[in-house]
């Protein structure tokens, strides 16, 4: 009730002043952009297209009409050309890309879970552990790759450990927050009825952290993704970030802007994943 | 204690119960040498200012919490832990918004581990007006049914005793006297024994049996008044004056204040006094 009062006050992308408000854990309002199964109206999907082709139009009008070079600024047109030519060169590096960021990200994701969930059960040892999570979290974990490829080479090994390395601390410090959301009364209700520490665990806490899990789960994936590019472009032959420096080398500035929007397209993709998972499974969070 | 009560078993028994907390500034006493006797199928409420260690008193029944000194026992054996006898309805409605109408009140039996009793289940729904809102979350309801909901999932393994913590203290005045009757209604139909916390002292005496007044803080008890109305009660009741003299003496015990002066028909009351 007193959201409804707040959706009329807070400025959103929503029709009717936020009479529906939205209930995912996105961070900004995507729900907006996605529109609701069907509701959206044809209104705001003329003003969708319009809005793109003026931006991208636009952009193709500048670059011309200033006669930008193609090695500073590609105009948009270029692009759409290189992407569809080259794709073919271009989508085996995507390919090796997703699988050192799923592996990667597997592991980091996994680990940091669970590893959220058993610290926070133990306040003590939270406190000990904290400085150092901290410290995992800020670390730029780019750094650490000239040495990995020293030690492991110019494999997938060395992408795939910073990968888990940037992924795991995001995922771990949003799903602890999620687990550290004790609601005393919910979990005495579940004793109430005789629950185990088990089963407070499994049906209380763990729904309870969902909506962070998520959070941290999405976070997790983009700074996966890239780090796991940022680790192709320091060394190794293949995977798109290795595209970005060889086509940057060569001056191929249209290609180059194809693997960056092919870059963004995926987390884009990854965004709007998370954003149904939430969807479908944290919609209760006001 | 329960004088008039005849020879009816004694179901739940408070002994000389303390709880003292452990702050950051030393131990707070909440509840002291408080002794209360409930006989099976009694409806008996505790009134008491806020923060006087009413849900104190109750948790401890429940076995959610230990006691500091004193003992509490059910059918006669001290509670050590939650009781599969005792069904709980907590403060606000305190149901999982994650979860459906139809799976918060299935919780117990999950937990339990127990197939639910569905015929049980869906005639107590029905009882309470919540049929066909099995799909619909928490969020989706008004205040009033949610309790309502609560109560059914309180309900919903069968316990033979009932703790029920201020369930109707953030509801408006007219949904306040709708579930009061309907509690009447369930208890009547039920005959569980049920323990109410308020500080509504009209709703206790409407209830109850027997409303025990707690004191200020650390609780104790300050006195206990037998409430001889018959039943089914009506909302009519409310509107005497013999009513509202019971009710204003109560809450002269609670304001520690005498009762007398301003008052004097406030003496002579329905409700037989004792304590
Ligand atoms: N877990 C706790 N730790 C420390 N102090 C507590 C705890 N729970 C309650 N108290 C304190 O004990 C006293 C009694 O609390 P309790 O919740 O039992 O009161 P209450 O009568 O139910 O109040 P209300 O009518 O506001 O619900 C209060 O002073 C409260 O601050
Ligand atoms: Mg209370």
């Amino acid at each position: 009730m007193v959201d409804k009062e707040l959706g009329d006050k807070i400025p959103t992308f929503d029709r009717a002043g936020g009479a529906q408000l939205d209930q995912s854990v996105s961070i900004t309002n995507w729900s907006a952009f996605m529109g609701r199964s069907g509701t959206r109206k044809i209104g705001e999907i003329i003003a969708i297209i319009l809005v793109a082709v003026v931006i991208i139009g636009g952009a193709e009008a500048l670059l011309r009409g200033l006669a930008v070079p193609y090695y500073v600024m590609p105009p948009p047109s270029a692009i759409a050309v290189a992407l569809y030519t080259d794709f073919e060169f271009i989508w085996p590096h995507l390919l090796h890309t997703l699988a050192e960021l799923s592996a990667g990200y597997a592991v980091g994701a996994v680990v940091g879970l669970l590893l959220a969930a058993v610290i926070t059960q133990f306040p003590f040892v939270e406190k000990i552990v904290a400085p150092y999570i901290l410290m995992l979290v800020t670390m730029p974990m780019l750094a650490l790759v000239p040495l990995l490829i020293l030690r492991f080479g110019f494999g997938y090994e060395p992408r795939i450990i910073a990968v888990a390395l940037a992924s795991g601390p995001m995922v771990m410090i949003n799903s602890a927050t999620g687990f550290r959301r004790v609601d005393l009364a919910k979990i005495a209700l579940a004793r109430s009825f005789g629950a185990s520490t088990m089963q407070i665990f499994l049906k209380i806490r763990v729904p309870m952290a969902l909506p962070m899990i998520i959070v941290g789960l999405m976070i997790g994936a983009i700074f996966g993704l890239l780090t796991a590019v940022g680790a192709e472009m320091v060394g190794g032959g293949f995977g798109l970030g290795n595209r970005l420096t060889t086509f940057s080398s060569m001056i191929q500035m249209p290609q180059f802007f194809a693997v960056i929007l092919i870059l963004s397209l995926l987390g884009i993709l990854i965004y709007v994943v998370f954003f149904l998972v939430g969807k479908k499974w944290a919609s209760w969070q006001a | 204690m329960n004088v008039g009560q005849g020879a009816s078993k004694i179901k739940l028994s408070v002994e000389n119960a303390s709880k003292s907390y452990d702050t950051r500034s030393g131990p707070l006493l909440a509840i002291e040498d408080f002794s209360m006797q409930v006989s099976d199928g009694e409806f008996v409420c505790v009134v008491g200012p806020s923060g006087c260690g009413k849900t104190t008193l109750l948790w401890s029944m429940a076995g959610l919490h230990s006691l500091s000194g004193g003992r509490i026992t059910l059918d006669g054996e001290p509670v050590s832990g939650p009781h599969p006898q005792i069904g709980m309805v907590f403060q606000e409605a305190n149901l999982l918004p994650w979860r459906n109408l139809t799976r918060n009140i299935l919780l117990p039996s999950e937990i339990k581990r127990q197939k639910p009793d569905q015929q049980w289940i869906d005639h107590l729904l029905e009882r309470v007006g919540l049929g066909g809102f099995g799909n619909k979350f928490p969020r989706e309801l008004s205040g009033g049914m949610q309790q309502r909901a609560s109560i059914v999932r309180a309900l919903s393994f069968n316990p033979s005793v009932l703790l029920m913590d201020e369930p109707f203290g953030a509801l408006d005045a007219f949904t306040r006297d709708e579930m009061n009757l309907l509690v009447e209604e369930i208890w009547l139909e039920t005959r569980k024994t049920i323990v109410f916390i308020t500080h509504n002292i009209a709703e206790a005496v409407f209830l109850s049996d027997r409303v025990y007044v707690m004191s200020a803080r650390p609780g104790r008890l300050a006195k206990v008044f037998d409430i001889a109305y018959p039943r089914p009660r009506s909302l009519d009741m409310m509107a005497t004056k013999e009513l509202f003299d019971l009710v204003n003496e109560i809450k002269a015990e609670i304001e520690h204040r005498p009762a007398g002066p301003a008052r004097p028909a406030a003496r002579q009351n329905a409700g037989a006094a004792h304590g």
